[in-house]
């Protein structure tokens, strides 16, 4: 990993020096975890009720044990089948980050799926239907139509698991991996002053205060219909609009 | 253009359609009348398969949507490309306008046409501005639908379907939903549509309309139909004592003009 500074002069420089495992594990776990969540959305949503338990069974899984414990399964647990160790896996899996990653990334998709399930259950079924009419193929309803305005109805539930995701990362500390957290805490104990975690959760309070001031401004894009009419009028209001 | 041939649905237990048949060979305009519950939206939604029927026929241009046993021993669409390649023929406005909320007005009007049609988007959009002020809302083409009021927003519904230069047009009780002042201004533009000489069906509540603009008038009861013809007669000479019941009944509705 990359290291910001070579040869820290204060504490500030050397939590710095975390900070590129703490983004790399939440960015590259929510990237990864928000394709697979659409997938698993989607198989939720599919008439084939096999598949739907799985997704259910998948969900059920991840949401209702620790992350912490999954990620000490992942780490200390697949190395001890013979069948991993021989696999073309092994050498992503012996190394703490790609545990850490994968662990992460299977939990985001599971709370993930969640919400953007949600998001596509909220989409008003007549919109469907017209897309429907109108000769639209079931990949198109779903790109032009139905995704775009989960999206949007997902965004507040998913604002929270971004947020969650960046303070999970801190969890890896525990496998080896020297992210802000680990830091902290070997600073702490060679010092004996918990300056170091302060300093440590002061980063985490500016990295969230970037996700939600992004997802914010992402909202306000994404939804220019709720925003005021371009006569200056506030809207919507039904009443108002209909005596107009 | 249509043809529709014994036609059934059933939904559990309760069968809307019993055997419902229509063409627009002989009419442009035809007007579909009947109580709540008669079957009459359902068959419309049947058409462009909105509802899959449980057994019976429709043709549009003479193409006959195939359908194979499905497996729950009703009927499913043999080939779904079929069924969008002829819903794209067939538009449909929708009683509560169904507009996408996310795209402007004039997005939701070039919408279909480029990306189902193929239509390049500039050649779309001079289209949909015409359409647009045929139905009078030009002046609306970058507003949200949440801005408009239902009556244009059903106009702007009405631009949509028609910017797919559909050979039929499927009215689902366009003015249910509008308030009694606002009726007036959809039932304008519907009239210039049937006055242009399109093919429309129209599912409605609106009596007086009906009468003046359509070319056929059939009154549904229970999934059947038990009266079919002329305006004229329909209204004026009905055969079916049914038929002239829930003409009693609805006497004097049908708001604005």
């Amino acid at each position: 990993m990359i290291k910001l500074f070579d040869q820290p002069d204060n504490t500030w420089e050397l939590i710095a020096n975390g900070l590129p495992w703490t983004l790399t594990l939440a960015g590259s776990s929510l990237a990864l975890g928000f394709f697979l969540a659409i997938g698993l959305a989607l198989v939720r949503l599919s008439p084939y009720r096999p598949l739907q338990a799985l997704a259910y069974a998948y969900v059920y899984l991840f949401r209702s044990t620790p992350l912490l414990v999954q990620i000490f399964l992942i780490y200390y647990g697949l190395g001890q089948f013979e069948a991993v160790q021989q696999s073309f896996l092994w050498p992503l899996l012996r190394e703490a980050h790609w545990c850490a990653i994968l662990a992460l990334t299977l939990n985001t998709t599971a709370y993930t799926a969640e919400i953007i399930r949600g998001g596509l259950l909220a989409v008003p079924w007549g919109q469907v239907e017209a897309a429907k009419a109108c000769g639209m193929s079931t990949w198109l309803r779903f790109r032009r139509v139905i995704f775009p305005q989960a999206i949007r109805q997902a965004l507040p539930g998913y604002g929270n698991e971004i947020v969650l995701m960046i303070k999970s990362t801190s969890l890896a500390s525990t496998i080896t991996i020297l992210d802000m957290t680990l830091i902290a805490r070997k600073e702490t104990s060679a010092t004996f002053s918990i300056e170091p975690l302060f300093i440590a959760a002061a980063f985490y309070l500016v990295i969230n205060f970037v996700a939600t001031r992004g997802v914010m401004w992402l909202e306000y894009r994404l939804s220019p219909d709720l925003r005021e009419a371009k006569t200056g009028r506030t809207l919507p209001d039904q009443d108002v609009a209909n005596a107009h | 253009m249509l043809e529709v041939t014994d036609l059934h649905k059933r939904f559990g237990s309760l069968e809307v359609l019993k055997g419902v048949s229509l063409s627009t060979a002989n009419s442009n305009v035809i007007s579909m009348i009947g109580a709540s519950g008669s079957g009459k939206s359902t068959f419309l939604r049947c058409i462009n398969l909105l509802e899959i029927p449980n057994a019976g026929e429709v043709r549009v241009d003479g193409e006959l949507i195939r359908m194979v046993p499905g497996r729950d021993g009703g009927l499913k669409p043999a080939d779904v490309k079929q069924v969008d390649r002829i819903r794209s023929r067939l538009a449909m406005v929708f009683q509560s306008f169904n507009l996408w909320t996310h795209m402007t007005v004039l997005e939701n009007v070039i919408e279909a046409p480029v990306h189902v049609l193929g239509v390049p988007k500039r050649e779309a959009t001079d289209q949909a501005m015409a359409l647009l002020d045929k139905v009078g809302i030009a002046d609306k083409r970058d507003q949200y639908p949440a801005h408009l009021s239902g009556g244009q927003q059903q106009r702007c519904a009405i631009a949509r379907a028609l910017a797919m230069e559909p050979r039929v047009m499927l009215f689902d009780e366009p003015t249910s939903a509008l308030d009694p002042e606002l009726v007036g201004e959809v039932l304008r533009v519907m009239r210039q549509l049937a006055e242009e000489g399109r093919t429309m069906i129209i599912v409605t509540h609106e009596m007086r309309f009906a009468r003046e603009v359509s070319d056929e008038v059939v009154f549904l009861h229970q999934g059947r139909i038990e009266e079919q013809g002329p305006p004229a007669q329909v209204f004026g000479n009905p055969d079916s004592e049914r038929c002239r019941q829930f003409l009693a009944t609805t006497e004097g509705m049908g708001v604005g003009q």
